[in-house]
């Protein structure tokens, strides 16, 4: 250590504040001139200290997870009560299912009713959207040996999604029902009423041409309809929604704005003639 | 030849002792500086609550310059208040600055502050810690020409004055303790 005199010890200290305080200053003239200065001291910073921080993050996350626990534990209560309510609900509804299938086995016995076979389904994974001829369509993946037709039906987890319009080898492509292009024959529930569900490229398909008298009510669930024998009767749709303008469209059950894999069902239907045949139409027969 | 017996001379103090003593003095005279730059690192540790380090900052520098001026010199500050800069995301040199001007405060004060209550010391602290806020703001605004929101400095200052008394309690034992290692010959 050097050895200073104690005057001049004293005068150091009592100049070291104003010092540092002219330091101060220098350091923010040359935290403003050299912008990239307090950067680069920051990166170096924070790389000397990551392992510290990288040795806290365990307990860190420790106590973290202490606290969500504490909180979680606080609102328990409220959270069984809501979920007593909710299995409450449930199980009314469960009593009402039992009761309806029983009813409708009942009822089947009495009809000879022929069940109908469980229709085999492929998922394939969604690798693109648009493209192709169609401004609302998703390209599949598929296997080189997959079973997928021409107007087979997609459905997501939640509801229908649309049809298989073209096939390849290794891919297919499904037209969405938003599309504009798109023409679903279509059951409203609560009257039983037919319409068709035509796309308009936006996110709610319209519906249209129900019949007279029959007014599509907002929330009134949407499902397919067997007309045509494009599609088998009862997949969910979506439910109606009455746009600003007063127009009745449907609220789609599918997610098809994030599409990740959908199913493809093969109901066994012909119902869409194959589109040659649609060019060339045969001649009727008898009107010569 | 026989081995001459060692003598060791009389009326010299052993090395290790001295040494030790050094180190120790060494360790009692950085002790502020770096305990404050520990927890300004801790403070600063990525959660999810708002950083807290201008927070810690200001109980620890005005602490320490009111007990103990001799661990809490300017250059220390300095140091301080350039860790404070970097760690958080304001212009540099600011921090610098609010943290020498608590430092010349406390130290113009200290002798008064010294002989006072813990309350009224709190009081205080509380003033300089609204004051300090604010010139922090003012900092900031000016270094980086635009106005900052005002609701993060109220909250450090705030957060700083409601931390003094936790942060005070330790360091009050651990000033006591270093005093009696002190005294002790």
């Amino acid at each position: 250590m050097i050895r200073l005199s104690i005057p001049l010890r004293q005068a150091l200290a009592r100049l070291a504040l104003p010092l540092m305080i002219a330091a101060a200053f220098g350091v923010m003239l040359l935290g403003k001139a050299d912008a990239l200065l307090a950067e680069r001291l920051r990166a170096q910073l924070a790389d000397a200290l990551a392992p510290i921080y990288a040795a806290l993050a365990e307990p860190m996350s420790a106590v973290r997870g202490a606290v969500e626990e504490v909180r979680a534990l606080t609102t328990l209560r409220e959270e069984n009560a809501l979920l007593r309510q909710e299995n409450e609900r449930l199980r009314r509804w469960h009593a009402t299912a039992l009761a309806l299938e029983s009813e409708n086995d009942m009822l089947r016995r009495q009809l000879n009713f022929l069940p109908e076979a469980a229709p085999a389904f492929v998922t394939a994974r969604v690798v693109a959207d648009g493209g192709g001829t169609y401004a609302r369509a998703v390209l599949l993946a598929a296997g080189p040996q997959h079973g997928i037709r021409k107007g087979q039906v997609a459905l997501d987890e939640r509801g229908f999604v649309g049809r298989v319009t073209e096939v390849g080898t290794r891919s297919a492509r499904v037209l969405l029902a938003t599309d504009m292009n798109s023409r679903i024959p279509v059951t409203l529930e609560g009257s039983r009423a037919r319409a068709i569900m035509a796309g308009s490229n936006g996110a709610r398909p319209r519906l249209a041409h129900w019949p007279e008298g029959v007014i599509p009510v907002e929330g009134e669930r949407v499902v397919t309809n067997a007309e045509a024998g494009a599609f088998p009767a009862g997949l969910p749709v979506g439910v109606v929604r009455v746009s600003a303008q007063g127009v009745p469209e449907v609220e789609l059950f599918a997610r098809l704005d994030r599409l990740d894999s959908v199913r493809l069902f093969d109901y066994g239907l012909r119902g869409i003639l194959p589109p040659e045949s649609v060019a060339r139409p045969e001649p009727r027969q008898g009107r010569r | 030849m026989a081995n001459a017996p060692f003598r060791r001379p009389e009326g010299r103090p052993a090395p290790a002792p001295g040494l030790l003593r050094r180190i120790d003095d060494f360790a009692r005279l950085a002790f502020p500086g770096v305990s404050t730059a520990v927890l300004l690192v801790l403070a600063a540790a990525p959660v999810s609550l708002p950083s807290p380090v201008f927070a810690v900052a200001l109980p620890c520098v005005a602490f320490w310059t009111v007990f103990r001026p001799a661990a809490m010199a300017p250059p220390v500050t300095f140091a301080l208040g350039l860790l404070l800069d970097l760690l958080t995301l304001a212009p540099l040199g600011a921090g610098v600055l609010v943290l020498l001007v608590v430092h010349g405060l406390a130290l113009r004060f200290r002798r008064f502050l010294a002989r006072q209550s813990f309350l009224a010391v709190w009081l205080a602290f509380c003033l300089a810690a609204a004051g300090a806020a604010g010139l922090h703001w003012a900092m900031q605004a000016l270094l980086a020409l635009s106005l900052p929101p005002l609701a993060p400095a109220m909250h450090a200052a705030l957060l700083s004055a409601g931390l003094y008394p936790a942060v005070a309690l330790v360091l009050t034992r651990l000033h006591e303790a270093m005093r009696h290692a002190e005294g002790a010959p």
